[in-house]
């Protein structure tokens, strides 16, 4: 279990990270999402005790990283933003080398046998980490942090320079070590948060943006109640229709599709769902409704407008733990 | 702290810095062995024991320059420091894997000394007296040595740093000398590295000259991990 509280980060006159407080519980996966430079890596670093807060207080497993840090360090796995990697040892030599680091006391060879497996680098154990690839280097990183199989692992952008079959195994091994350890994962891939992460933390100028589940996240600000139709007929007659459609608040034609079809943006009046009406206004007129869709909008396009500073509001009030997961 | 020392002492050879060290710190020691020992015809071996100590000021960097540089530039730095160790287990983990290999280096005199026994008799008490104040002299340079290999990123800046420092710590007595405030020159002459190891290598071995040299050593190692201690809280 992560407790945040209050952190804060000053670099002379720069404010790094701002008053930032959050909780992760155990068996959970929580993301971390913000533009490159906004605060991530540097409340990472704080967590991990690889450098100091300016005020404020983490807590790991209920030990302060500060005040007790070697008893904090040992709960945590920690994959930098650069695996710490020496180049000129084997990865074997060098995952025994993390297993004595972390005075680890689980059978050795089994141990590391494991670790490698999970992470796919039994193949290259005997090879020099120098020569290996980049997505080999970044899942000997990952193994290094899984070494003593540590209940916290902090994941600093773990799929960077992967090829898609091994980011999609590296996620879905997250996945399952989120069952039981406590992870914290960056990232500025929308999609790769969206498939892993039970919680969103998205970090802007140092402070906390925005604060929920993964589907709340999306699902708060999209406004289900627009709508993208695509019909075949008469522009003009088709908008002079659907305009008298009860309750609509907005009807626009966008561009011709397909020759004759014609894509049209409806928003109605909140609350109220226009698509039955829709449907038999179109078929009174006998125009062949071809796709209608929600304009949901993505977790990118979220993103982009929390960090843009487009103003939506969003409710900032971290999830309670009950209230977690199955939350509407 | 085990880790840190066994995978250092691995480095040292995995990058040939130990071959060249060794061989070269070998060369220049027999070069002196066979110059004013094999070529006088003598036992006495304190002309030999006098000249090493410029060997270390030269040599002694090398062992020192990539301790805590290297870690930094190669990002690895990141992982020791958010390891369950304490920043003594690092520092003295790094320091302890220069001495080992200082102290290998440094225990070649024995052999030179096996080999004149051959010829005459030879004086053990200060042959070995001798091994201790050099291993007392790398202590303190090598922990000077290991502080300023953490002031930077590049190796060879540290390099340069050191042997600066470490000639300095050599000329101490010379410098001592032009100072005309009488005081100063005092203070400087008390610090002398090298009198101290002269009195050793004519015979004289007494408890300050230990004391002294574990002092620096101690306290340039306590400056190291002031530096990350520091470092961390910027």
């Amino acid at each position: 279990m992560i407790e945040v509280r209050n952190l804060t980060k000053h670099y002379g006159d720069k404010r790094a990270v701002n008053d930032i407080s959050f909780t992760v519980h155990d068996g959970e996966i929580l993301g971390f999402l913000g533009p490159n430079g906004a605060g991530k890596s540097t409340t990472m670093n704080m967590l991990t005790g690889y450098i100091s807060s300016t005020s404020g207080q983490a807590l790991i497993n209920g030990v302060d990283i500060l005040e007790n840090p070697i008893q904090a360090k040992s709960y945590i796995g920690y994959l930098p933003e650069l695996p710490p990697l020496y180049l000129d040892m084997t990865v074997k030599g060098y995952l025994n080398y993390i297993y004595d680091l972390k005075k680890c006391k689980l059978p050795r060879r089994a141990h590391l046998n494991e670790v490698m497996a999970l992470c796919k680098v039994h193949d290259v154990q005997d090879r020099i980490i120098k020569n290996l690839s980049k997505g080999y280097k970044q899942r000997v990183g990952l193994a290094q942090a899984l070494v003593g199989n540590p209940p916290v692992l902090i994941l600093d952008e773990p799929t960077v320079g992967l090829d898609p079959k091994q980011i999609m195994e590296i996620r879905t091994l997250i996945k399952k070590l989120g069952k039981n350890h406590t992870v914290i994962l960056s990232s500025h891939i929308l999609s790769e948060i969206q498939a892993v992460c039970d919680r969103i933390i998205i970090i802007n100028h140092g402070t906390i943006a925005a604060h929920d589940t993964t589907d709340n996240l999306s699902k708060n600000i999209s406004t289900d109640h627009r709508v993208i139709a695509r019909i075949e007929g008469p522009r003009e007659e088709i908008v002079k229709a659907l305009r008298n459609i009860n309750g609509i608040k907005y009807c626009r034609a966008d561009m011709e599709r397909e020759p004759g079809v014609y894509e049209y943006e409806l928003e109605a009046v909140a609350g109220s769902d226009i698509r039955r009406s829709l449907f038999s206004i179109l078929s009174e007129h006998g125009w062949p409704l071809l796709m209608l869709r929600s304009a949901e909008m993505t977790l990118e396009d979220v993103f982009l407008k929390i960090t843009m500073g487009e103003g939506i509001t969003i409710p900032s009030t971290p999830p309670t733990p009950q209230e977690n997961g199955g939350n509407e | 702290m085990g880790a840190i020392y066994r995978r250092e002492i691995g480095a040292y050879f995995t990058s040939g810095v130990a071959y060249i060290f060794l061989a070269v710190f070998w060369l220049i020691s027999g070069y002196f062995f066979y110059g004013y020992c094999l070529s006088y015809a003598t036992t006495d071996m304190s002309a030999l024991f006098q000249n090493m100590f410029m060997i270390c000021v030269f040599l002694i960097p090398l062992l020192t320059m990539r301790l805590f540089s290297e870690e930094k530039k190669q990002k690895t730095e990141q992982g020791l420091l958010t390891a369950p160790v304490s920043l003594g287990e690092i520092v003295f983990g790094k320091y302890f894997a220069a001495l080992t290999l200082y102290a290998i280096a440094i225990a070649m005199p024995f052999l030179y000394a096996l080999i004149l026994s051959s010829y005459g008799t030879v004086e053990w008490g200060i042959v070995f007296a001798n091994f201790l104040a050099q291993l007392l002299l790398g202590m303190a340079l090598i922990s000077v040595g290991a502080l300023i290999s953490t002031l930077t990123e590049n190796q060879i800046v540290a390099a340069v740093l050191s042997f600066v420092v470490m000639l300095a710590m050599y000329l101490i007595d010379m410098i001592a000398n032009n100072v005309t405030w009488e005081w100063l020159a005092n203070v400087l002459k008390s610090l002398s590295f090298y009198t101290r190891y002269y009195s050793v290598t004519c015979g004289l071995f007494n408890i300050t000259t230990v004391l002294f040299y574990v002092s620096v050593a101690v306290i340039f190692n306590f400056l190291t991990i002031r530096v990350f201690e520091r470092r961390r809280w910027s």
